[in-house]
């Protein structure tokens, strides 16, 4: 059933869609994006992005491949800052704060704004001190019983202790793909982020594996603000509380989880999540 | 008929052979390739190598066995009590007559003018007979592999299966030869150790090979300890090492991680270009700019350097292993997967403490890899040493006097008029098996860690 109010999907669509549809705003916003665009190199991937990340929610941004959600994503911690040719313009606030303003040293805002990737990329070294790594680098325990508090809690947080209090000193790459997610996510935490990014983060896990991840994404958003990429709509709709739809590096559409699931107000959002494209 | 119009013959008949072989296909084929089982190149193939090949194996055969064969029956026709001439005696003969034949000396008695008569019958006679058969064995075959194009003949499947052959063949050439070398050096080894005992070479503290030849010459003990040979190599090596893997792992961490591309693109081939310099060219600089430094420099410091010295060889010996040791790192470095990397940036790593602590660990298999294939390098090196170490085999670890090395004392023992059954020529062999050893176990101990370290990241 289509709604005639609805935005038209084709030929008014660079002029018509230019406005995010929803709103872009949160109420105790952490992160806002204004006016954000990303080049790289001749290419522009991202258009304008406005959106606001508020206190203890996960947001999903979702979209067909190439959209620029994970560019978006990366844009928040300045890992596209490794990408040479990328050239990120517009505010990403941060408390207030512009992360990329001159003054601002990206070392404590990567600490601030954890990341987890889409394939589990544990450094070729032990379960113990993959996690004691951030930690370490920033200086956060003050002696060798403290580190090992540090990386005993994050374990415990990120659900994985109990399988791994007896390999600690076995490498890290030894675990299974969704036991290595998990050590990941139990590195980012060590550093005592404030937000947390996760790139796909089950695409390359099992259901089961993903299933954990999922409940540990619901635990850590007492904490932690969570915006999340994710390609499977299912969880989507089961870990966030918002989602953004991006197409073609615009953000067309923002809103409360449940509504645009249910009821999406943008054509092309419609289209995305009945699957008419992918 | 001579071999080379021979086999120029053959080549002929084979090509030939080729157009017959096509042209009948295409008779077969009534017009429509594709009838044919194979494209009618393949049958063209298939006729001349039936044409080319035995009569070439022929060819091959004959100069295997024509020689003995001709000598044999030589002898058999010498007057008795010259075929009754003890063994070296008798080939100092063979030599006369087949120099007599050859035209360059003039026969000395009649008794070897007849042979040298009745050898060159032989040659002419079997020369006659080979041509004879390698002409007709080659129509034959060309005639018989003729015969057997028909449309459904498999001749692409056997031209392809005799190239298979072939390249079976030229693989093994390279096995082989390892295999004879191996065999050579170590039965020249052998004969050595029963000169010299096995324990007194290989711990011995006293190297002078030079052994009397005479029973009344003097000062010519004839030590065979290699020991001074062996700390002097590794000496040599170590300080080569010393220089090659801090600079080159450095280089590699800069070209790797921070160069630009542009930079990259230019600084590589540069650093690559050290590997292609000539060891000479590197001898002559370590002997004639970096050794008289070294003296020069040492004595200023009130330090007594002898011209030609470890450190010199060392030194140069190492920059030559730059590029090994920097052109392998580097590559394993470029295959750390970025992945690694961003993991670390997003902890807040700095680019220096992921370096440190992520990717040269990752990385580090490759590397230690391309660090044992230098100082195999470094000591199978010879040309350098030999101009720059010296050749007094002192047992010392002293950077400044002048060493030996294993490599140089195998040149310097085969340089000049040598008798090959002397334990001092004999040494030599028994030097190289050592050399031999020590840089296989290395190569295969360092192929093996980089091929483990490949299939972690693929």
């Amino acid at each position: 059933m289509r709604n005639p109010e609805k935005q038209p999907s084709t030929a008014a669509f660079s002029r018509e869609h230019a406005a995010t549809v929803g709103e872009v705003h949160a109420p105790r916003a952490r992160i806002q994006c204004r006016t954000v665009d990303v080049h790289y190199g001749e290419k522009h991937a991202i258009h304008d992005v406005n959106l606001d990340i508020g206190h203890n929610e996960v947001i999903a941004l979702i979209g067909p491949s190439g959209c620029g959600k994970s560019t978006f994503l990366r844009c928040l911690n300045r890992m596209n800052d490794t990408i040479v040719g990328c050239r990120v313009t517009g505010e990403i606030l941060m408390d207030g704060q512009n992360i990329y303003d001159e003054s601002m040293d990206v070392v404590p805002l990567r600490a601030q704004v954890g990341m987890v990737f889409q394939k589990p990329n544990p450094i070729p070294k032990s379960i113990f001190e993959n996690v004691a790594y951030g930690p370490r680098i920033h200086g956060l325990a003050g002696s060798k019983l403290e580190l090992e508090e540090i990386v005993e809690t994050s374990l415990r947080r990120a659900g994985l202790w109990d399988e791994v209090k007896d390999q600690l000193l076995h490498p890290g790459t030894s675990l299974s793909g969704g036991q290595q997610q998990r050590l990941c996510i139990a590195r980012t935490i060590a550093v005592n982020p404030e937000v947390i990014l996760m790139d796909e983060p089950c695409s390359a896990l099992d259901p089961i594996a993903t299933a954990k991840i999922e409940q540990l994404i619901d635990e850590l958003r007492e904490d932690y603000t969570i915006a999340i990429v994710t390609h499977s709509m299912q969880q989507a709709a089961r870990v966030s509380q918002r989602t953004a739809y991006f197409h073609l590096g615009r953000l067309i559409e923002v809103g409360d989880t449940a509504q645009i699931f249910t009821n999406p107000r943008h054509q092309l959002t419609e289209d995305y999540i009945t699957g008419r494209f992918g | 008929m001579q071999k080379s119009t021979l086999v120029f013959l053959l080549l002929l008949l084979s090509a030939l052979a080729f157009q017959v072989g096509r042209q009948k296909s295409l008779k077969a084929a009534t017009g429509q390739v594709k009838n044919l089982h194979s494209l009618p190149v393949y049958y063209g193939y298939y006729t001349a190598l039936w044409c080319g090949l035995p009569a070439l194996l022929l060819l091959l055969l004959w100069l295997l066995f024509e020689t003995p064969l001709i000598t044999q029956m030589v002898i058999a026709d010498l007057p008795p009590e010259l075929a009754s001439l003890p063994g070296d005696r008798l080939s100092l003969l063979i030599n006369d007559i087949r120099n007599v034949v050859s035209g360059h000396i003039a026969a000395s008695e009649p008794a070897i003018q007849l042979a040298a008569d009745r050898y060159r019958e032989l040659k002419g006679l079997s020369d006659l007979i080979l041509s004879l058969l390698a002409v007709s064995l080659a129509v034959a075959g060309a005639a018989w592999a003729r015969q057997r194009v028909v449309c459904g003949f498999r001749a692409r499947n056997r031209v392809e299966s005799t190239v298979m052959g072939f390249l079976i063949g030229s693989s093994l050439v390279a096995i082989l030869t390892t295999i004879g070398i191996v065999l050579s050096v170590l039965f020249e080894s052998i004969r050595f150790f029963q000169l010299v005992p096995i324990g007194d070479f290989l711990f011995g503290l006293d190297w002078s090979p030079q052994v009397a030849i005479r029973a009344d010459q003097v000062g010519s003990s004839g030590a065979f300890g290699a020991i001074p040979l062996f700390t002097g190599t590794l000496l040599i090596a170590l300080i080569a090492m010393s220089v090659a893997v801090p600079i080159g792992l450095m280089s590699a961490i800069y070209l790797a991680e921070y160069a630009s591309r542009k930079f990259r693109a230019v600084a590589k081939p540069l650093l690559e270009i050290l590997a292609g310099i000539p060891t000479v060219v590197y001898g002559f600089f370590a002997a004639l700019t970096v050794a008289p430094f070294i003296r020069d420099v040492g004595a200023d410091f009130g330090l007594s350097v002898s011209s030609e010295s470890a450190l010199a060889a060392g030194l140069v010996m190492g920059i030559m292993i730059i590029p090994f040791v920097s052109s392998l790192s580097d590559d394993f470095i470029n295959a750390v997967p970025q992945s690694l990397r961003d993991g670390a940036y997003a902890l807040g790593a700095t680019q220096s403490e992921t370096i440190r602590k992520v990717v040269i660990p990752a990385a580090l298999p490759g590397i230690v890899g391309g660090i044992l294939l230098g100082v195999s390098r470094a000591i199978g090196e010879t040309m350098i040493v030999v101009m720059a170490a010296g050749l007094s085999a002192n047992l010392t670890f002293n950077p400044l006097s002048a060493v030996t090395t294993v490599t140089t004392q195998i040149v310097t023992l085969l340089v000049g008029d040598q008798e090959f059954d002397s334990p001092k020529t004999l040494a030599a062999f028994a030097l190289g098996l050592i050399l031999f050893l020590v840089t296989l176990a290395l190569n295969v101990l360092a192929l093996h860690i980089v091929r483990k370290y490949r299939e972690q990241y693929e």
